[in-house]
């Protein structure tokens, strides 16, 4: 991996925007596609970092999103898992309109802040809102590829099972990945008999066996504002160090 | 022209209408702002006009909408490009507001509740240019779009247009607001294009 | 963020983090600034830029001290165009037409921790 990538571009340089091909996809969910890049001079990069995509239409009108990087690179190939946003005006492109072949602009990857390294020794709690499993499952990936034996634990609430994305490769990882407990909060409607009745983030659900705050996780909380502070203050009032607590907030309609 | 995204268009954006130059139109009314939306109560809202000399003008909530308003139904234009035209409101003009008030000043900066500001020369705020705004679109002001009451210049880009404003400070020296003294421009003459200093 | 044209959500509370000034910042830094730590200057509390309350819906991105909510940074992009300058000082340059200008507001944020590698 770039020695850039590796410091969490400590030492680095000023970026600016490259151009990324579409090489493929594969659709998670309904509502949500990965989308695989060919990104030549790829300098590689951390689990939870993110990459900025910008879009121009022919009358020189351009806009910008932020999209976490689903998965370690692959050389030049990088991924990324885009929700589509009902009346969004970017996601819909990415996930409907954009096909192999097809060029975006992208910079990064950025965002040194949210990420966990294979070196760090500490268990870590995962708590994903919606899309924000997306940087959640790289780290799960990353830990994947290291062959890391540290133990995870996913948290991951979206309104109804159709929504979850990953749900095959979580539930059956591959021989030898062992160590991620997963559990599936389902906010709006959850399937027949389920024990947990549908509805937001409670401190019971971030309170498991092996995972309360005297363990010291270092915990990591993606999705949309309203969700990541709740579970933030749920975390530090059942007594975990702030300082423990990592957050990445997406824009209320991720656009 | 550079790089194209194949088959982006963006929002519908109609170019069938005069605009200032670079401006899209708008149906919706998109809500921008630098922070927390300001909640403040109507019976502790307050509005002051300080002059250079310090002497204050202060209005509460019910003598605001004492005075005699006005409805203009005006353009309003934002240096992110959007434009939305024909916009309802009800407010007071600042030439009654200031009708009251004695100074030489020849420039203005106004203060927002949660601390916003913005300049501009004092004559931008007469002849019927301005209004402390507390009505739109046939309703109150929602906090938002401002509410309970926001500063409405509408012949300059909408930061001009303080949200949640406070009061108006007169001044022999201008001061750059809260915009203007990060790169944007002193003035913002939407059909001058006057987004950034020194265009 | 060079290019204010987003369509905004009508939900304005809604603030980002820090996380969302990394990639504008790594245009002008070649160092990862969000990972610093920032004393706000108006109450003094320090935590990484990350943790920003971060408006982005606005002419320029605006980041706030979690604690206190005051302005600790503003970031504008302006665009290249012709004959932009500074405002009006002595001996201010006109800045080339082909290169933009990043406007960093800094003065909300006492002082910066940023790690580097060493020399």
């Amino acid at each position: 991996m770039a020695r850039a990538a590796v410091s969490g571009r400590l030492a680095g340089r000023r970026l600016g925007w490259r151009v990324a091909t579409l090489a493929g996809y594969r659709d998670e969910t309904p509502d949500a596609r990965t989308l695989v890049f060919d990104a030549p001079g790829w300098p590689g990069h951390l689990a939870g970092q993110h990459v900025d995509v910008r879009l121009t239409a022919a009358d020189g009108y351009s806009t910008q999103r932020s999209y976490s990087l689903a998965a370690p690179a692959d050389g030049d190939t990088i991924e990324l898992t885009v929700q589509r946003v009902p009346d969004g005006e970017v996601s819909p492109y990415l996930t409907e309109v954009l096909s192999p072949g097809d060029p975006v602009e992208i910079r990064g990857p950025v965002g040194g802040w949210f990420v966990w390294r294979p070196a760090d020794t500490a268990p870590v709690q995962l708590v994903a809102g919606g899309s924000g499993i997306v940087p959640l499952m790289a780290m799960i990936r990353a830990r994947r590829l290291a062959q890391s034996r540290i133990p995870f634990r996913l948290v991951s609430s979206v309104r109804s099972p159709a929504q979850q994305c990953y749900a095959g490769e979580l539930a059956a990882p591959p021989p030898g990945d062992t160590g991620v407990e997963v559990t599936y909060i389902y906010s709006r409607s959850a399937p027949a008999g389920w024990p947990r009745p549908p509805g937001r983030l409670t401190a019971a659900d971030l309170s498991a066996p092996g995972w309360l705050a005297r363990s010291g996780p270092a915990c990591f909380v993606c999705g949309p504002t309203g969700f990541v502070e709740a579970a933030a203050d749920i975390l530090v009032a059942l007594g975990h160090d702030p300082r423990r607590i990592k957050t990445e907030r997406f824009g209320p309609s991720g656009g | 022209m550079g790089f194209v995204s194949r088959g982006f268009h963006g929002r519908p954006r109609d170019t069938g209408v005069k605009l200032p130059p670079g401006q899209y139109l708008t149906k919706d009314f998109p809500v921008l702002s630098a922070g927390p939306t300001p909640r403040v109560q109507v019976e502790s809202w307050e509005f002051v006009i300080t002059t250079e000399a310090g002497q204050a003008h202060r209005w509460s909530w019910s003598e605001l909408l004492a005075l005699p308003s006005q409805t203009p139904e005006v353009d309003l234009h934002c240096v992110t490009k959007w434009s939305k035209l024909g916009t309802r409101w009800q407010g007071v003009s600042l030439d009654v507001l200031l009708g009251a008030v004695d100074t030489a000043a020849h420039f203005a900066l106004a203060h927002s509740y949660g601390g916003y500001t913005t300049n501009l020369p004092l004559q931008d705020l007469l002849d019927g240019q301005a209004w402390i705004a507390y009505r739109y679109d046939g309703g109150d002001l929602a906090p938002e779009h401002g509410g309970p009451a926001r500063l409405l210049v509408p012949h300059l880009y909408l930061w001009k247009s303080a949200k949640w404003i406070r009061g108006i400070q007169l001044l022999a020296k201008d001061e750059p607001g809260f915009w203007e003294s990060a790169g944007y421009h002193n003035y913002g003459d939407p059909w001058r294009e006057q987004r950034y200093q020194g265009d | 963020m060079a290019d204010m044209t987003e369509r905004y959500p009508q939900d304005s509370d809604a603030h980002l983090d820090g996380n969302a000034l990394a990639g504008p910042l790594s245009e002008i830094f070649a160092v990862d600034l969000t990972v610093a730590a920032g004393r706000c200057a108006n109450c003094g509390r320090t935590g990484p830029v990350a943790a920003l309350h971060v408006y982005v819906r606005a002419p320029g991105l605006v980041g706030r001290c979690p604690g206190c909510d005051a302005v600790m940074l503003r970031l504008v992009r302006a665009p290249a165009g012709v004959g932009r300058a500074s405002n009006g000082t002595d001996g201010a340059d006109a800045y080339a037409r082909d290169t933009d200008t990043a406007w960093l507001d800094l003065r909300g944020t006492a002082c910066l921790q940023i790690p580097v590698p060493p020399a």
